[in-house]
């Protein structure tokens, strides 16, 4: 194994907040190196064409080009198409391995800058699983990428700014969109006018998606959710149901739509493998999207060298990262002044942020409303009543819950599901979410095939330690 | 004034249950204190493993009973902790593994354990998965494994099924001696105890500290990994000849590779973070072994703690100069041994003969040190 390569910043994440953060601190001196596991910068709301597809030619993609094109430029090392599996503490800073392209590489440096993003909330309900579910997220990445539409008559269900961007990129792709089913209702979005419209570039564009989406015809179901999806093998019908304000079913009258996908997304929440493996401080901030590292004015950790930024540090949204990107690309370089004069630019679009991550927040009711015959660990066919019989058996910690059930034990290690099983622990055992605890952070961050993790190596080489005592 | 148990048990690992479980079928009214979930340490992170071929020489005849013991759980523990007995095999690549393999597996069959000799065609046919390179293979037909994660919620039910006062989230802050016995002090309260018995895995030195008792415990970091699913790739339990390498594919499909590669941690954190150099060392042998292992992919790396003695022999016996209190613990292969070195200790609380000698700690002790406030 060779000596890992030395940098002054390694940045962990190409979207927004990383990219931006690693372009600066290059730009200003520093030997940065960034890694994405996608091939391309841009991260998940800047995401690059791939394969061909020339892409949409929206705003969004000009931004993404635009901080391609600095990034490029820049004197930093791109690792784009790495997959991080470790990080760890060494005497002097931080080691990260990458499994990439032309297999594994360590990198070293006494700053780490964490700009992971967040991982998609479906809260589950009968039929989740159901081939032709997927996530909002995931759709905006079909569109984003590929072009691609994921079925032929959509219905596009959750809560927050994603249900009017993907129901208005489906339209445009010429899909018939059957219906938007938005949790919230309408009082939700107009008692968030005044922050809305405090950001009237970004007013704009979500005015030019719900345009688009009027204009279709697509009828837009307020304070409604989904009930359930019916089809079996394949999607064949949704039924949805009124909600109150808190997501959770209320009487009323059910629909019945006809399609051959849903789309479903319930907000987002924070992708905190990074700081969580390393054992740096977090607290519980449901707002921004759950557990979340605490972090000083320099986005700097409970760990020396450890930097959070972006929505992986608490959801706040594509121009609130970038800024926390420049921000800390200043700061690393030294370049205070600059760095307080982008922190002040964070304070005014701060309004605006909040509005959309209290759409985007879990609703702790509509968890709790989970029926108890559905699967909520999707990897391991956990249900909720099991969830509830561990705890009722004695388990009263989260990591203890793994061991009754397996539940969070599978391929996605808990990503998906956390955020759910943590509540539904706390619930059940009417405690705080601060009680249950998170699930321990452990490598690898991202399942890797082992053949590529041991790389070319002969057995005599292989360090064996010294055989225990006879 | 709370009431006095006769037995009180701290640590809830595999040798705290399995004391206060026996002494508890055997009459005595047990309370078993532990500062988290049972289980949940070395007890139910480790590798799984019920090996001969990993086992020190001293500890074979025992380990060959707690063997029966575990293949036997569903009678005495009266809880499913998925136990498979299978072969097992130790490999040789290397002519030092070969002579380190020929010498170490002679010394374990002297003790008792049944373990042959055999080359690579006989290995393979034991082991369909095995790769190239094998020269030597040490195999025992008593061997196995079982799912170490279940231990916890099986000794939970049994123990309360036994009628032991379970006291988990319970964290003992100090022992005094008092007139009838002992009072261990929790944030809680006291819990009293006319009997004591410490099996508090690594944390055993500070707490034969607080009975001014000095006994030196090592602090190993075992990393262990886990792949996702993956098609039936081996049937045995493999190891190699060093003892660095344990791997065994359960019935649902993943499989757990371990052997002692050594992480970052100790008493006050535990196993805070394995080692990348060491997680692929340990992988790359692995992968040697069983090569449609490269198939999978990594889902889950840990590090747990095991504890070990300056002789790395048990530390299992009465506590010098203190009458009514016990150490158990410091097993090494602990998974494996456990329940019957526990077994043993409780048949001496319950005042019946052990069937083999206990492990006492005088050995360990400094000879002006050991038999303080008596």
């Amino acid at each position: 194994m060779t000596a890992p390569l030395a940098f002054d910043v390694i940045v962990l994440g190409a979207g927004p907040a990383g990219a931006t953060c690693a372009a600066t601190a290059a730009e200003a001196g520093r030997r940065v190196a960034v890694i994405d596991e996608q091939p391309r910068a841009g991260g998940q709301v800047w995401r690059a064409p791939m394969g061909g597809f020339p892409g949409k030619g929206d705003a969004d993609q000009a931004a993404g080009d635009a901080l391609r094109q600095r990034l490029a430029a820049s004197p930093a090392t791109g690792l784009l198409g790495h997959r991080v599996w470790s990080v760890v503490r060494t005497e002097s800073g931080y080691r990260v391995d990458t499994l990439g392209p032309d297999g594994p590489t360590a990198l070293e440096a006494p700053s780490l800058v964490v700009a992971t993003g967040a991982h998609e909330r479906v809260v589950p309900f009968p039929g989740w699983t159901t081939p032709g579910v997927i996530g909002l997220a995931a759709a905006t990445v079909l569109l984003k990428s590929h072009g691609v539409v994921p079925g032929r008559r959509l219905v596009v269900a959750g809560c927050g700014p994603l249900l009017a961007v993907v129901a208005a990129g489906l339209v445009k792709a010429g899909a018939e969109v059957a219906a938007i089913v938005d949790i919230a209702p309408r009082s939700a979005w107009l008692s968030r006018l005044p922050a809305i419209l405090g950001q009237p570039r970004l007013a704009t564009r979500g005015l030019s998606w719900a345009f688009a989406v009027a204009k279709a015809g697509v009828p837009t179901l307020s304070g409604h959710g989904v009930r359930r999806v019916e089809g079996g093998e394949a999607i064949s019908r949704v039924v949805i149901g009124p909600v109150d304000a808190d997501g959770a079913p209320v009487e009323g009258p059910e629909q019945v739509i006809e399609a051959d996908s849903l789309i479903v997304g319930h907000g987002l929440t924070t992708a905190s493998e990074v700081t969580r493996l390393l054992r740096a401080e977090h607290r519980f901030d449901r707002l921004r999207g759950g557990w979340i590292p605490v972090v000083d004015g320099a986005f700097q950790t409970s760990l020396p060298g450890l930097h959070a930024i972006g929505d992986g540090a608490g959801i706040r949204g594509q121009a609130m990262a970038s800024l926390a990107g420049e921000a800390l690309g200043w700061h690393l370089a030294g370049r205070t002044a600059e760095a307080a004069a982008t922190r002040a630019r964070m304070a005014a679009a701060t309004p605006f942020s909040d509005a959309m991550a209290g759409l985007m927040a879990q609703r702790p009711a509509q968890v709790r409303a989970i029926a108890p015959e559905t699967v909520v660990c999707r990897c391991e066919d956990v249900t909720r009543a099991e969830i509830d019989a561990a705890v009722d058996a004695g388990a009263t910690q989260i990591d203890q819950l793994k061991h009754f059930t397996r539940c969070g034990m599978g391929p996605c290690q808990g990503r998906s599901c956390a955020d759910t099983v943590q509540e539904l622990m706390a619930a059940r055992l009417g405690t705080s979410r601060e009680a249950v605890g998170q699930w321990t952070g452990r490598p690898p961050l991202r399942p890797v095939p082992l053949g590529e993790v041991i790389g070319a190596f002969s057995y005599v080489d292989i360090p064996i330690p010294t055989p225990a005592p006879l | 004034m709370s009431a006095r148990h006769d037995l009180v048990v701290v640590g809830g690992g595999i040798h705290g249950c399995t004391v206060a479980l026996m002494a508890a079928r055997g009459g005595l009214n047990v309370a078993l204190v532990e500062r988290g979930a049972l289980c949940r340490e070395a007890s139910g992170v480790n590798a799984g493993t019920l090996t001969m071929q990993m086992t020190r020489v001293a500890l074979i005849p025992y380990a060959l009973r707690a063997h029966a013991m575990w293949a036997d759980a569903p009678n005495w523990l009266g809880h499913d902790v998925g136990v498979v007995v299978c072969d097992g095999l130790s490999l040789a690549f290397t002519e030092r593994e070969e002579e380190l393999l020929s010498y170490r597996a002679g010394k374990r069959r002297e003790a008792g354990a049944p373990i042959e000799l055999i080359g690579a065609n006989a290995a393979r046919e034991v082991e369909p998965g095995l790769g190239e390179g094998v020269r030597l293979a040490g195999h025992c037909k008593v061997d196995g494994y079982a799912n170490a994660y279940l231990t916890g919620l099986a000794f939970h039910r049994a123990l309360i099924d036994a009628g032991v006062t379970l006291m988990e989230h319970r964290a003992a802050t100090g022992i005094d001696r008092d007139e009838g016995g002992f009072a261990v002090q929790t944030a809680q309260g006291p819990v009293r105890g006319k009997r004591l018995v410490i099996a508090g895995g690594v944390w055993i030195e500070p707490m034969m500290a607080w009975l001014g008792v000095p006994l030196p415990i090592k602090v190993l970091v075992n990393q262990l990994a886990v792949t996702e699913r993956q098609r039936p790739v081996m049937r045995t339990v493999i190891g190699i000849a060093s003892g660095l390498l344990s791997l065994k594919q359960y019935p649902h499909g993943t499989t757990v590779i371990g052997g002692g590669w050594q992480g970052v941690g100790d008493r006050e954190r535990g196993g805070v973070a394995l080692m990348p150099d060491r997680l692929i060392g340990n992988v790359r042998l692995a992968c040697h072994a069983i090569p449609a292992l490269k198939e999978a992919r990594l889902a889950r790396a840990w590090a747990g703690l095991e504890a070990e003695t300056a002789d790395a022999l048990p530390a299992v016996g009465p506590i010098p100069g203190i009458p009514d209190a016990y150490v158990c613990g410091s097993v090494h292969s602990g998974y494996t041994s456990g329940p019957y070195l526990a077994r043993l200790l409780a048949d001496l609380i319950l005042e019946r003969e052990p069937a083999l000698p206990l492990f006492p700690i005088d050995r360990l002790l400094p000879p002006q040190s050991g038999r303080a406030a008596s």
